[in-house]
């Protein structure tokens, strides 16, 4: 077990690009902030653990109106981890760094794929078949359990197994589950509102398409336990259905 | 050559230590090389489960500190000649394992024993992470109620990714042991039934141990039940868990109260 002695590495810096979610506030700010309440009464977990990025293209603000609205997006339980759209000008000590070069996700170019609470490495998950020039998709054929977390922005995601209670599949394209989707599902994450979730059986925590949501609470008891798909009606209200 | 077993469950208080002490002791029984290792540093009850308390001079962390070498450490079993206890310090907490004291532990254990069983405390951090770390095959300990299921499920996706096995690209074996089960309980519709558990963790299944006094009793009088009264139905599940352990082909039964026909009607095999 030689190999499992700690060597000592000399310090190491890569690069490496993460999801994160932006949100753009919209003048008025007081009222965008209202808007945002509305939508936390609803799931007041939604952000919980997630990366956020402010956007502030869309408003002009000082100095101190930017820390204000960190502050009051804290106070919601928002991190925020970078600010972009504003003139670094205008930044100051104690924001949150400036992002440069962020840009929607759905991006030919293969990134990280996913992501793990706890990476498996080599069997089950594999690299997605990013060189091919087919629509990229990624299978997996064990069980997602609780507390892993699956990120593909490329595609579609298929889960052959189950998706446990507490566990997270994040997906640019479609989902497929052919085995009970206990846990989240969120289609069309890169801005996808085609996107639907397929699954053998329903029980999920939360379904979502193009970040419009529905948590368990709002998905009616007929539909649970069977076969289901959920997408987006013309009014960007997600629907579910029976599938047999 | 030497099996490394993790008993773990995420879940507390649903069975991991009295598992460890029957399982170990049913494994003993025919002469083969047990030793059950304590993780639960803080908090040790294997101990206490084996009725070894008074005899405990050095512990996992003397032995991984060097204060103490390891044969030092160990207790023979006063039952059973080749069952062996590797307590925990109750003075110390986790902080005092580390992964290098740990490795060497487990390695020099591989050398004397058959079976080596690690009894992980609950939660997911450094101790139950550090008992399954070498782990070569796992028994993932639930009660059939969805806290305890769910955080089984959360279990097997950490020893899918956290352990050496894993690591290198090899698949951890893991066996479902489902413990205090009352099917007059589950055919209520007051605890999940079997196939439920089995369809939410798709984990293969090891042995179903029925709910039970026996249990509690051996327990306060530091005796693994599989030793205390080994005609019992607790017992019995446990020796054919270990005989499945060993690579047995045995046939599962849902416990089922005997209280006649009604039962009967109930009775069914599982998967």
């Amino acid at each position: 077990m030689s190999s499992l002695v700690r060597q000592r590495h000399s310090l190491m810096f890569r690069p490496r690009s993460y999801m994160a979610f932006a949100i753009a506030p919209q003048p008025p700010v007081v009222d965008w902030l209202s808007d945002l309440d509305a939508s936390l009464a609803r799931s007041e977990a939604f952000f919980a653990g997630q990366h956020v990025a402010l956007d502030l293209s869309a408003v002009n603000l000082s100095p101190s109106a930017i820390g204000q609205l960190v502050t009051n997006l804290e106070e919601r339980n928002i991190r925020v981890l970078g600010i972009e759209g504003i003139d670094p000008a205008k930044w100051q000590a104690g924001l949150p760094p400036v992002l440069r070069g962020g840009r929607t996700a759905r991006s030919a170019e293969p990134s990280a794929a996913i992501t793990a609470a706890d990476p498996a490495p080599a069997p089950g998950p594999a690299r997605p078949a990013s060189q091919s020039p087919e629509p990229a998709s990624l299978m997996i054929e064990d069980p997602v359990r609780s507390g892993q977390s699956v990120i593909f922005t490329e595609g579609d995601v298929t889960v052959l197994g189950s998706v446990g209670s507490g566990a997270e599949i994040v997906a640019g394209g479609s989902i497929h589950v052919y085995g009970t989707l206990r846990g989240r599902a969120l289609a069309g994450a890169t801005g996808n509102a085609r996107a639907r979730i397929f699954c053998h059986r329903i029980e999920a925590e939360l379904l979502a398409i193009n970040s419009y949501y529905r948590t368990a609470d709002d998905i009616e008891d007929s539909l649970r336990r069977r076969p289901a798909q959920a997408w987006l009606d013309a009014g960007n209200t997600l629907q579910i259905s029976a599938m047999n | 050559m030497a099996q490394v077993l993790v008993v773990t469950s995420g879940k507390g208080g649903v069975g991991k230590t009295t598992s460890t002490a029957a399982l170990g002791a049913a494994l003993a029984h025919d002469g083969t090389k047990v030793v059950v290792i304590d993780f639960d540093v803080g908090l040790r009850n294997l101990d206490l489960v084996m009725g070894a308390e008074r005899r405990v001079v050095f512990d996992l962390v003397n032995v991984i500190n060097g204060v103490a070498k390891l044969p030092q450490a160990l207790i023979r079993d006063k039952r059973l000649e080749s069952l062996h206890l590797l307590p925990a310090s109750q003075t110390r907490d986790k902080d005092a394992l580390t992964e290098d004291g740990v490795a060497k532990v487990i390695d020099e254990l591989r050398e004397k024993f058959d079976w080596i069983i690690c009894d992980s405390p609950a939660g997911i951090e450094r101790g139950a992470t550090l008992a399954m770390r070498y782990a070569d095959a796992a028994i993932i300990v639930t009660n059939p109620e969805v806290s305890s299921v769910r955080d089984s499920d959360r279990i097997i996706g950490l020893l899918d990714s956290k352990t050496v096995k894993a690591e290198r690209g090899e698949r951890i074996d893991k066996h479902l042991l489902i413990t205090r089960y009352s099917s007059s309980r589950a055919a209520r519709g007051e605890m999940l039934s079997i196939d439920d558990v089995l369809e939410i963790l798709s984990t293969p299944l090891l042995g179903i141990i029925p709910e039970s006094q026996e249990v509690l009793r051996a327990s306060n009088v530091g005796s693994p039940v599989t030793l205390s009264n080994p005609l019992g139905a607790p017992a019995r599940a446990y020796f054919d868990a270990a005989r499945r352990l060993k690579g047995e082909q045995v046939s599962m039964s849902v416990p089922s109260e005997n209280r006649g026909i009604f039962n009967r009607l109930f009775a069914r095999k599982a998967a």
